[in-house]
């Protein structure tokens, strides 16, 4: 099959599942090259119909795990993600109880079902390894841990379908998580991903964008403070290109977190009306 | 999830002080200026594809080593790039045995993806048959002492170990052009790796909340900061790849700055390695005549031949060895690299030697020895007899010589050959079953 009909396969169906390949590596497994495809088409529109410049749809939900202290599930199109908070709590491990801030934790996995082919290991790889740790110290920025000192804040997030900007939707969920489980914070963090494919600049990247081995920069910033705490990058670019894309992803930044608010918001307002205020 | 505070070391309140008042008046522990990278040294290793670099008291050593493989299936005609890192307990006390660690992940994935993702090194040049065999390099860094900034040093250690090292040159044979033969490096020159470009990691740290920034982070400033950015470029100002895991947000203009910052540094970088690595060549290539050890071998045993016996006993052939027949008889090395450039000689080397075709004959057996192998003698190979029998002839002793020695001599000299063949074999031989389990 072309790569063509392959894309507009792609645009037909509804589901991420069938594009996702192969064997361990799911996400880094490049499917087409650069040169071979179309991402933007002549009228503008990308391949799953979307504006250079235009997110995903976003939909958020609060309190999912009834057990967890905070918990949350993040959409951006098709990628979806349940992270959960646990904490503060005892240190479980004494050793690593610190005595003037929080322990922060973190752990990512993706369910064996997130990608088209079956992951036979969906943790412990290299990849999963990194984004943890990613997630946790972008999370410990924004947690005033010095206000929890010789406790324990643990962070569960996991993939359940994998379409592209996961680790992005991994840490907007972890931030609605932690909102949710009300654990004080200087401001929420909010990520989003933008790349650079035929000649233009990309927000949002699905799995198929992301695959095609171009750039691909994932930006996490504290909207309020209007900083970037979290800032990784692929491929290469030039660096006047590179402010662009980022600039971009800024902006997508905060298109999510003005969206996170909202859902924020109407969470607290449910839970006034439930209270009977 | 590890006991990442387990067996850190933690710095004293004071300490952390000190350091972070200091830095508000531009000073550093080690008196450098904020932007300064500290003594960078570049070593070699004495075979090809290892390096060992020294910034400041960090210490890293690159190792590459390279291997026939099946290809991935989605990509039948491109080698493959691995990245391997071992964090030995002892450099740091907070290096545990066992599993990599998260910095050791991180450390790897960083240097991966500026390799990697950028397609610095060509891997289509590592196809050998499309679908069936490729070259899988592997690029092992070791760190050997931690005195802050692994990622810049390992990666440097990467791009030196990648840039000396030499893969052996194979070809296709057999009945249906589809057996690989590997060329033993004494056969045929390796190749060289192509590198189109050099992505140089250049480790920023963020120091408090009043946006200091600093450059190359030493283990002291690494204990103090509260977040660092990695900017991996090139010379020709493409960004690499990028890695802030979170901490300290910072301004998205300082990232811009720190980004052409960075891009002055590793054209600086560059010009070390680049430095580096043409020194290591030229020593290589000096070196070169050191490739045929068995015909210098043997007429350094026939020169020796008045001395006292016991000398006769020498088999291989050490690098000393090497050197003294290169110091003595400049001559007749240039006849001998002669022979070894220009093909067969006019000069019929059977002829004049008594014990020629004796020698010939054990040549010949070992190649009925080993049938199965598919070792073809290539004219080469064939060019080398040549050369061993005219270092023979020059070296050819005086009339003086009595029988018996030359007897044991010859002797000598079918075993000093077909030791020289031998290991050939046991190459060939070893990269196939090597080929053959993976």
């Amino acid at each position: 099959m072309g790569l063509k009909c392959l894309a507009q396969h792609y645009l037909k169906s509804t589901g991420p599942s069938f594009i996702l390949t192969k064997k361990n590596k799911p996400l880094r497994r490049r499917t087409a090259s650069l040169s071979k495809m179309e991402f933007v088409n002549p009228e503008g529109l990308r391949l799953d119909g979307r504006r250079p410049m235009e997110m995903r749809q976003l939909r958020a939900e609060i309190g999912v795990v009834s057990k967890a202290d905070g918990s949350a599930v993040f959409e951006m199109g098709n990628t979806k993600v349940i992270a959960a908070v646990y904490g503060p709590r005892e240190v479980q491990n004494r050793s690593q109880q610190s005595n003037d801030e929080a322990l922060v934790r973190c752990e990512y996995s993706m369910a064996n079902f997130s990608t088209g082919d079956r992951m036979r290991k969906p943790k412990g790889d290299r990849r999963s390894t990194e984004i943890s740790m990613v997630i946790r110290q972008t999370m410990e920025a924004c947690i005033l841990t010095h206000l929890m000192p010789r406790s324990q804040i643990d962070i569960f997030v996991q993939v359940l379908q994998a379409d592209g900007g996961t680790r992005s939707a991994c840490i907007n969920a972890a931030t609605l998580a932690l909102a949710d489980a009300g654990i004080p914070m200087t401001d929420i963090v909010t990520s989003c991903s933008a790349g650079f494919l035929n000649g233009t600049p990309l927000l949002d990247l699905n799995y198929v964008e992301d695959s095609a081995g171009g750039p691909d920069v994932t930006v996490g910033i504290l909207p309020k403070l209007d900083k970037v705490t979290l800032l990784q990058m692929d491929s290469k670019l030039q660096m006047e290109t590179f402010e662009t894309v980022m600039q971009l992803a800024t902006e997508g930044c905060k298109a999510v977190a003005s969206y996170i608010r909202e859902v924020l918001l109407e969470n607290t307002k449910q839970l006034e009306s439930r209270r009977g205020v | 999830m590890e006991q990442r505070f387990a067996n850190s070391w933690r710095m004293t309140v004071n300490e952390k002080k000190f350091i972070e008042t200091a830095l508000l008046s531009d000073l550093r522990t080690d008196g450098r200026g904020p932007f300064d990278y500290r003594n960078l040294t570049i070593q070699f290793g004495s075979e090809d594809g290892s390096s060992e670099v020294q910034l400041g008291q960090t210490r890293v050593m690159g190792f590459v080593t390279s291997q026939l493989v099946q290809p991935y299936r989605d990509r039948p005609n491109e080698g493959t790039l691995a990245i391997f890192t071992e964090f030995s307990p002892m450099a740091d006390p907070s290096f545990e045995v066992g599993r990599p660690g998260e910095s050791a992940v991180e450390l790897g994935r960083i240097v991966d993806r500026g390799l990697r993702e950028s397609k610095a090194i060509d891997t289509e040049s590592l196809c050998v048959i499309a679908g069936k065999w490729v070259w899988s390099v592997r690029i092992d860094l070791h760190i050997l002492d931690n005195g802050g900034n692994l990622i810049d040093a390992a990666n440097i250690a990467a791009l030196a170990a990648l840039l000396t090292f030499r893969r052996p040159e194979c070809t296709l044979g057999g009945e249906d052009g589809q057996e690989v033969i590997m060329h033993p490096p004494e056969v045929r020159e390796p190749l060289p790796l192509i590198v189109h470009h050099l992505p140089i990691a250049v480790t920023f740290a963020f120091i408090g909340n009043q946006s200091i920034v600093i450059i190359d982070p030493s283990h002291l400033e690494e204990a103090v900061m509260g977040g660092k950015l990695t900017a991996t470029l090139n010379t020709n100002g493409d960004v690499c790849a990028i890695q802030k895991a979170g901490g300290e947000g910072v301004l998205q203009s300082v990232v811009m700055q720190c980004l052409r910052i960075a891009s002055v540094k590793a054209a600086d970088i560059t010009g070390k390695i680049k430095k580096a690595v043409e020194l290591y060549k030229t020593s290589r290539d000096l070196k070169k005549i050191k490739r045929h050890p068995d015909s210098v071998n043997i007429s350094n045993k026939l020169k020796d031949m008045e001395k006292p016996k016991l000398k006769l006993e020498k088999t291989s052939g050490s690098q000393s060895d090497d050197m003294e027949v290169e110091s003595h008889s400049s001559k007749k090395d240039e006849h001998k690299c002669k022979a070894v450039i220009g093909g067969t000689s006019s000069w019929d080397p059977y002829s004049k030697v008594a014990d020629a075709d004796e020698l010939k004959e054990s040549l010949a057996s070992q190649d009925v020895e080993t049938p199965d192998q598919k070792m073809d003698v290539t004219p080469h190979e064939k060019q080398q007899l040549n050369v061993i029998d005219e270092s023979l002839r020059d070296a050819d002793p005086s009339p003086s010589l009595s029988v018996a020695a030359e007897a044991g001599e010859v002797k000598n000299k079918a075993e000093s050959l077909s030791d020289a063949v031998k290991p050939k074999h046991k190459r060939k031989k070893k990269n196939l079953s090597n080929s053959d389990g993976s």
